[in-house]
C-alpha cells in the first residue's frame, strides 16, 4: 500500500525481521520425510539453504518448516537413503 | 604587493624557503601566500615556488609572472631554465654562488645580480651534506637583508616555528648570511 | 588563532574542531596530506577518532555510511578518480540519509593524466543527492566544514555534503587562516543525533527493499530535504557570521553588484582572483560586479532569478565543460532564469581547465568580451554563446 511522503521513514528501514515474510507460499512441491528410513545423518539440515529443516530435539528427528520451505528439493537430492520425496502441494 | 619567485632543485628546500619567508612576513603583520608550482618533479629536478607579500589581503590566486625578486638556489639552473622571465626592470636576482663565470652573468642580462655562497654557509653549519647542502635558511637570511622585505627577528622566529630539526643551526646560518650581505653592502 | 597553513591543513583543522568519530580515507594527490594531518591529530591524541584504513575510495565511503548508521559523525576526503570510484556509494549515502561530510580536492579527470585544478570530478556527481559547495580560499574551507555538519545533520536535511577546494591553488597554497576556538565550535555545532541508528535496544533493518508503490516518495523526500537545506544554509551562514565574525552571505555571494549592469559569475578560486579584476574594472569606471556561486547543489534558484531581474548581462566562467552541451553552471543559470520573466544576456566562458592558470587580466578580458558582445547584440542574444577562453587553436597562441 502506498504511504504518503510524510508517513514513510527517513531512510528505508524496517523494524520487522524476515520471519514475517513466509516464503512457504512460493512452493509447488513439498518435501516429505519418511522417518522410518531416516538414519539421522542431518544432511538435509546441513544443506537446506533456507534453514527450513528443524531438528526436533524431543524425537531426535528432522522436520520441515513449511512456513519457509520454498520446495527447492536440495534435501531430497542430499538424502543418502532416499528418505525424502517431493509431493505435489495440491 | 611584493612577489618573489624561488628556483631550486628538488630536495634543496625552495618550497620551505618560500614558506619561511611568508611566515616571517606574516609575523610582521602582512598578508601572505606561499605555494610551489607542482609538476611531477622529484629530487634534483627544477622546482619553482612563489611567495606573495602585501599589506592588503591577497586574493589573486594565479602564479607569479612579474616577480620583484628571483632567488636562484642552484646556479646550474641559470642555463637550464629562464630564471629572469618577467623580472621587473628594477628587480633583483639573488644567486647561491661564490662567483659566476662571465658567460652565465651574460645570461642574466641587465638585472641586478647579488651572489651569496649559501651552500658554504649551510655546509659550515652542518645543514644537509657537502654534496647536497640544504640552503633554504641561509638563502633566506641573505634575501631578507638584501630585499628588506622582512627583518631578521621575524626570520629567526619563522625558523623557530617551522623548522623541525637543527633549529639553532638553521638560525645561525640565516644570521651569518644576513651579516655577510650587510658587510658586502657596507664595502660597496 | 591565525596561522599560515595550506588548504589541506586548514581542512584537517576544520575536521578536528568538528570531532568526527570515524574517518575513513584512501590517499590520492592532491588530497593526501589532508588525511595525513588528520592521522597526526589522532596519533597525538588531539582528536579522538577511529581512523579506518581502507583499500579504495569505494570502501572509504562505504565505511563512512556504515559508521553513520551507528549514529556517529564521519569524515572523508578524496579527489578526481577517487571521487569517481565512490560514485555508487555517493548515491547510497544520500538515499540512506547519512550526512557524511567530504572534502574533494577538485582535480582534472584523466586521460591525459593531470593532477591540476578542474571541476569535472565533482560536477559529474551532481545528481547523487549531495549538497555541493565550492570554496575560494582556505579559511572558507575550514569554516564551511563546520557549517556543513550543522546543515547536513539537521533532521530536516540529513543529506551528505561535498566541499570542493581547487587542487594546488588551495590544497598546497599556504595562507593565513584563523583556526576557531573549540568552545565556539561546540556552541555552534550540536551533537549528531539521528532518529534511526543501529542499536540493539531498538533494532532496525537498514537498506531494505521498497516496492514501486513507495520508492517514488522516498525520492521526493530527498528533493524536499535539499530544498529545506537552502533556508538552513542561509540561517547557518548568518549564525556563523555572528559567532565567528566571517560572513559567507548564503548560497551565493555578491561582490560590488550595487548599480552593476554586468556580472561575472564563477565558482572556486577563480572568484578570488576575479575580485581583483572587479576592483580594477570599477576603478576604470565599469559598472561590473561579481557573483560567487558557493552552493551548486542545492542550486540558488531564487537568488539567480533575483539577479536576473536586476542585471543586463552575465558572463558565466567555468573550470569545466559538460560534453555535449555548454558548461554546467551556464545551463543551470539558463534553466533558473527562463521562467522568471527576465532575460539577461548570458554568455559562457570555459576557462582554467586542467589547472590552466587564470590571471586577473584573463578575468578582465572576459568582461571586455562580454561588454562588446552585449553592446553589439541588438536582439539581446549573443553572437557567440560559448567562448573557449585561451584555447590554442591552429596557428598556436
Amino acid at each position: 500500500m502506498t504511504q504518503s511522503y510524510d508517513e514513510i521513514t527517513l531512510t528505508p528501514i524496517t523494524n520487522r525481521d524476515s520471519t514475517v515474510n513466509k516464503t512457504g507460499g512460493w512452493r509447488t512441491l513439498r518435501p516429505v520425510i519418511d522417518v522410518e528410513k531416516c538414519i539421522k545423518c542431518w544432511n538435509c539440515w546441513k544443506f537446506c539453504p533456507d534453514m527450513s529443516i528443524i531438528i526436533n530435539r524431543g524425537k531426535e528427528l528432522p522436520e520441515v518448516d513449511y512456513d519457509y520451505c520454498k520446495g527447492c528439493g536440495i534435501c531430497v537430492h542430499e538424502c543418502p537413503v532416499d528418505a525424502i520425496v517431493m509431493e505435489k502441494e495440491v | 604587493m611584493i612577489q618573489i619567485r624561488f628556483h631550486g632543485r628538488g630536495g634543496q628546500g625552495a618550497q620551505i624557503a618560500s614558506r619561511l619567508l611568508a611566515d616571517a612576513a606574516f609575523l610582521e603583520g602582512k598578508d601572505v601566500q606561499s605555494y610551489p608550482f607542482f609538476g611531477v618533479e622529484r629530487r634534483g629536478a627544477p622546482v619553482t615556488a612563489f611567495t606573495k607579500i602585501d599589506s592588503r589581503p591577497i586574493r589573486d590566486k594565479s602564479m607569479i609572472y612579474e616577480p620583484d625578486f628571483v632567488v636562484v638556489m642552484d646556479p646550474s639552473l641559470i642555463t637550464a631554465i629562464d630564471v629572469t622571465a618577467g623580472l621587473k626592470p628594477e628587480g633583483m636576482i639573488l644567486v647561491n654562488a661564490d662567483t659566476l663565470p662571465e658567460e652565465i652573468m651574460q645570461v642574466l642580462g641587465d638585472a641586478k645580480v647579488v651572489l651569496v655562497d649559501a651552500s658554504a654557509i649551510a655546509t659550515a653549519h652542518g645543514l644537509g651534506s657537502k654534496e647536497n647542502p640544504i640552503v633554504n635558511t641561509a638563502i633566506l637570511g641573505a634575501f631578507a637583508r638584501l630585499s628588506k622585505v622582512v627583518g631578521l627577528d621575524a626570520v629567526k622566529q619563522a625558523i623557530d616555528q617551522n623548522v623541525p630539526r637543527k633549529v639553532d643551526k638553521n638560525k645561525d646560518a640565516a644570521i651569518e648570511a644576513w651579516t655577510l650581505v650587510e658587510e658586502k653592502e657596507g664595502s660597496e | 588563532m591565525k596561522k599560515v597553513i595550506t588548504g589541506n591543513k586548514a581542512t584537517a583543522y576544520g575536521v578536528k574542531v568538528c570531532r568526527p568519530k570515524v574517518i575513513a580515507a584512501y590517499p590520492i594527490t592532491p588530497q593526501t596530506t589532508i588525511v595525513e594531518y588528520i592521522a597526526d591529530f589522532i596519533a597525538d591524541g588531539s582528536l579522538e577518532s577511529k581512523f579506518v584504513k581502507v583499500e579504495s575510495e569505494h570502501s572509504a565511503m562505504a565505511a563512512c555510511i556504515a559508521a553513520q548508521n551507528t549514529g556517529v559523525r564521519t569524515f572523508t576526503a578524496t579527489s578526481a578518480h577517487g571521487l569517481a570510484l565512490m560514485h555508487e556509494m555517493l548515491h547510497w549515502a544520500a538515499a540512506a540519509r547519512t550526512p557524511v561530510v567530504m572534502v574533494n580536492a577538485n582535480r582534472a579527470m584523466g586521460p591525459p593524466w593531470s593532477i591540476w585544478a578542474d571541476h569535472l570530478d565533482s560536477i559529474s556527481q551532481r545528481d547523487t543527492g549531495w549538497i555541493q559547495t565550492y570554496c575560494e580560499n582556505s579559511q572558507e574551507i575550514l569554516d564551511t566544514i563546520i557549517m556543513s555538519y550543522k546543515i547536513a545533520e539537521n533532521r530536516k536535511v540529513m543529506l551528505p555534503a561535498l566541499l570542493n577546494e581547487d587542487a594546488f591553488y588551495l590544497t598546497h597554497t599556504a595562507e593565513a587562516v584563523d583556526i576557531p576556538d573549540q568552545e565556539l565550535v561546540d556552541e555552534f555545532l550540536p551533537d549528531f543525533e539521528p532518529r534511526y541508528k543501529i542499536d540493539t535496544e531498538e533494532p532496525f533493518g537498514f537498506g531494505s527493499l521498497v516496492m514501486p508503490d513507495n520508492y517514488y516518495e522516498f525520492r521526493y523526500n530527498i528533493a524536499r530535504a535539499m530544498e529545506a537545506s537552502k533556508e538552513l544554509t542561509r540561517e547557518a551562514v548568518q549564525e556563523f557570521a555572528e559567532l565567528f565574525g566571517r560572513d559567507y552571505h548564503g548560497l551565493i555571494e555578491e561582490y560590488r553588484t550595487d548599480d552593476a549592469e554586468f556580472i561575472l559569475m564563477g565558482m572556486g578560486t577563480l572568484v578570488s582572483t576575479a575580485r581583483d579584476a572587479i576592483d580594477e574594472l570599477r576603478d576604470e569606471g565599469h559598472k561590473v560586479g561579481l557573483v560567487k556561486v558557493r552552493s551548486f547543489r542545492p542550486f540558488p534558484l531564487e537568488e539567480m532569478r533575483d539577479l536576473a531581474s536586476r542585471i543586463k548581462s552575465i558572463a558565466i566562467m567555468e573550470r569545466v565543460y559538460a560534453f555535449g552541451n555548454r558548461g554546467p553552471l551556464f545551463n543551470e543559470v539558463c534553466g533558473a532564469v527562463y521562467n522568471s520573466g527576465h532575460r539577461p544576456f548570458l554568455k559562457n566562458y570555459i576557462i582554467g581547465i586542467g589547472g590552466r592558470d587564470v590571471r586577473v587580466q584573463d578575468v578582465k578580458n572576459v568582461y571586455l568580451d562580454l561588454l562588446k558582445e552585449t553592446e553589439g547584440a541588438d536582439d539581446g542574444i549573443p553572437e557567440e554563446e560559448l567562448n573557449w577562453y585561451g584555447l590554442v587553436g591552429p596557428g598556436g597562441d
